[in-house]
């Protein structure tokens, strides 16, 4: 057994259902569909899978999902907690899952009707008295109760702190969205953004605007993981997890951690960006390209910072040339990601990364050595690099 | 208020002979079970069963052959648009039975539950028709909407061949007005109903807080042992571990750290656009409140602020901040 999950596993198969507003048709048929195309993409038949893992947030049961698709016998099932903070740990589950053995294939999974079922942006609410209810309950009352407005509380701190402008924001979304006006899976393919748009949009918690904020969307997103001995005898190039990590930091609470010392500081985004270097051995400056998890505009700029690509507050000055765009120093979501091709928890955004170490992204850049992918912002998180073979 | 006495006696003996009587007039379908209704119906209501709608399915299907959807029983017989602008048949012994009410008082209607049961399922080109019988009427009853009456009645379906294909009953409440009648319809429930901020959820490590709340006071806990103070509250001290704690009560004097300005989704019982801020108290804790009194555009990062205790709508008190 080893003692890190360095080259440890690789991603061989992925799959997603269209992306939609309304999809029509259950999150289980949904989470299916995505398995479904996942498990073929990796040329492998619903029988070689054993392990299968989602979100806490998941509707749809492993077990259901195992017998929907034809799934047999299940030797490793798990969940990982925290919204989009989950989105790599998933993939920390399933490579921990094949490294030690307890799983030879494990599908990652996530399916939502985020538009059409139960919408996040409407709002934390009643329930059974949990110690997570019973954390709502400070801000419910005085009408905190939206990702946004979670967010927007550190996003107004760092741009008091740091200069950081709406405009500079803006560059995020833009960055995406021309990625996203040639990706055909995308909401907003073909679609064009300009800056004057982005300004004049209404704000939705001030100081994040329409654009600003991720889409709500219907649809699954899957992928498959197996050992790197296996991958070999497979039909795809693999993306080797170089290394992968989850993190929570001190003090730290569900999106509302305002206790801290430092409204900015981000100790579990420092402490995953801080594994996922020393495990892999590689540094910024190796990284090709990035899957930034962007739920919010903002967060993506606080991730440049943890992760190193440039220093703390100056993640603005980073961006303003062009470093996320295609030919930049980052080219990063180039997918559109979650503001501008869909909303699937982060787990889209895997299967970005994994297109683009196989050089297949409607947006492919020229030098795909590495690809950062991380997760979800003000909660415990998570986040991995993906390599070639 | 409502007739009483000799009145009431005499009402409710003009009742009596409705009990068990037939309406008078027959319900009968203006089309044939026909493929277009159905399929209006399976779009309206999401209903994307091939039976009713796919001939190929169908004629695959047990039925053999296309059927309509058994919920939609009454939809065959309802009388159209005339239903609403209030045309009916004189003959209609249910709609005297109405007036009768209305005339002693009980002039508001609400419907509050219907049971059916389907024989067969239907075929297209079957042709339904209905007759409803007044099966009961209640004793006098004091309800949430006022004192009224509950009438039942019973329809029952039968096809071209007199064959019975399902009945349903239908309970309606009769029931006096306090209000006019136009202004109840569009006031009384959203009185009555006024939406209220979200209450938090009590539990043994928070309850006592939001006493201190009710009690006009912002407290902070406080280790018993090493004195340091915590805010959200939690069961034990993380930095001596210590179990033991008390609480103070806050100056509610404070600069704010950071804040927000809510503008979307608005959510009933909240004020938009709304500032919610975290407001460093001069104790050394932050809390989490609402800004009043200060124009969005006014609130700053460090703006000193202090907090008292308000009413925030027609039951729930929070600690919230104004400019100081």
């Amino acid at each position: 057994m080893s003692t890190t999950l360095k080259d440890e596993a690789a991603i061989v198969g992925i799959g997603e259902t269209e992306y939609s507003k309304n999809s029509g048709r259950s999150e289980l048929a949904l989470a299916s569909e995505a398995c479904r195309a996942a498990i073929r993409d990796a040329g492998l038949t619903p029988a070689d899978i054993d392990g299968m893992t989602t979100f806490t947030m998941d509707t749809s049961d492993e077990i259901e999902v195992a017998r929907a698709v034809g799934v047999g016998d299940l030797t490793f099932f798990s969940r990982t907690p925290h919204g989009g903070g989950a989105a790599v740990g998933v993939m920390h589950q399933a490579a921990l899952a094949v490294a030690t053995g307890s799983a030879k294939a494990v599908v990652v999974y996530r399916a939502l009707n985020g538009r059409s079922g139960a919408r996040y942006s409407q709002g934390v609410s009643g329930g059974p008295t949990t110690s997570d209810l019973i954390h709502w309950s400070w801000y419910m009352p005085s009408g905190l109760m939206t990702p946004a407005s979670w967010v927007a509380m550190v996003t107004m701190r760092y741009m008091h702190e740091t200069g950081c402008t709406s405009a500079d924001l803006a560059e995020v979304c833009l960055a995406q969205r021309e990625h996203a006006v040639k990706n055909p899976r995308a909401f907003f393919y073909q679609k064009p953004l300009t800056l004057e748009e982005h300004q004049s949009a209404r704000a939705i918690v001030e100081p994040l605007g329409l654009y600003d904020c991720c889409q709500e969307t219907d649809g699954a997103a899957a992928c498959v993981v197996v050992s790197p001995e296996m991958a070999r005898d497979l039909p795809n190039p693999p993306a080797m997890i170089r290394s992968v990590s989850q993190a929570a930091g001190a003090h730290q609470e569900s999106m509302t951690s305002f206790y801290r010392p430092s409204l900015t500081d981000l100790p579990e985004v420092d402490l995953v960006a801080r594994q996922c270097w020393e495990i892999s051995g590689l540094t910024p400056d190796d990284i090709d390209a990035a899957v930034i998890y962007d739920a919010f505009s903002s967060i993506v700029l606080f991730q440049l910072e943890s992760y190193g690509f440039c220093k703390k507050g100056e993640a603005a000055d980073f961006i303003r040339d062009g470093a996320l765009r295609l030919g930049g120093r980052l080219p990063t979501n180039t997918h559109g990601g979650q503001l501008s091709e869909a909303y699937i928890h982060g787990m889209n955004g895997v299967n970005e990364g994994v297109r683009l170490i196989r050089g297949t992204s409607s947006s492919q850049p020229e030098k795909n050595d590495h690809v950062l992918v991380t997760a979800g912002v003000g909660i415990p998180t998570s986040g991995m690099i993906l390599g070639k073979a | 208020m409502a007739i009483s006495g000799k009145e009431r006696e005499d009402f409710e003996k003009q009742l009596e002979p409705y009990v068990g009587l037939d309406i008078g007039i027959e319900d009968r379908g203006r089309d044939p079970v026909n493929a277009a209704m159905v399929r209006h119906w399976c779009e309206a209501m999401g209903d994307h069963c091939g039976a009713y709608t796919d001939a190929d399915q169908a004629g695959n299907s047990v039925h053999g052959e296309l059927v309509a959807p058994p919920t939609m029983l009454q939809a065959w017989i309802l009388g159209g648009v005339g239903m609403a602008t209030g045309e009916s048949d004189p003959r209609d012994k249910q709609k005297e039975l109405h007036r009768l009410f209305d005339a002693h008082g009980f002039t508001g209607v609400v419907a509050t539950n219907t049971e059916q049961e389907y024989t067969r399922y239907l075929k297209m080109g079957d042709e339904i028709r209905a007759t409803t019988v007044i099966e009961s009427i209640s004793e006098q009853k004091a309800t949430g909407l006022g004192i009224g009456y509950f009438i039942n009645t019973r329809t029952r379906f039968y096809d071209q061949n007199d064959d019975e294909v399902g009945w349903l009953t239908f309970r309606v409440l009769k029931f006096e007005n306090e209000a006019p009648a136009a202004a109840t319809e569009a006031e009384a429930p959203a009185a009555a109903g006024r939406p209220q901020r979200l209450k938090p959820a009590l539990a043994h490590d928070n309850q006592w807080w939001w006493d201190c709340v009710e009690q006009g006071e912002l407290a902070i806990q406080k280790c018993s042992d090493c004195q340091a103070l915590r805010h959200p509250p939690r069961p034990m001290c993380g930095e001596c571990q210590s179990s033991d704690w008390e609480f103070v009560f806050s100056t509610g004097q404070g600069t704010i750290h950071s804040y927000v300005v809510i503008r979307y989704p608005e959510v009933p019982g909240y004020t938009y656009p709304l500032v919610v801020a975290v407001v460093d108290l001069e104790e050394g804790t932050r809390f989490v409140g609402n800004v009043l009194d200060v124009e969005p555009d006014d609130v700053e990062i460090g703006m000193a602020v202090q907090a008292s205790i308000e009413l925030v709508d027609d039951e729930m008190k929070l600690p919230v901040f104004r400019r100081a």
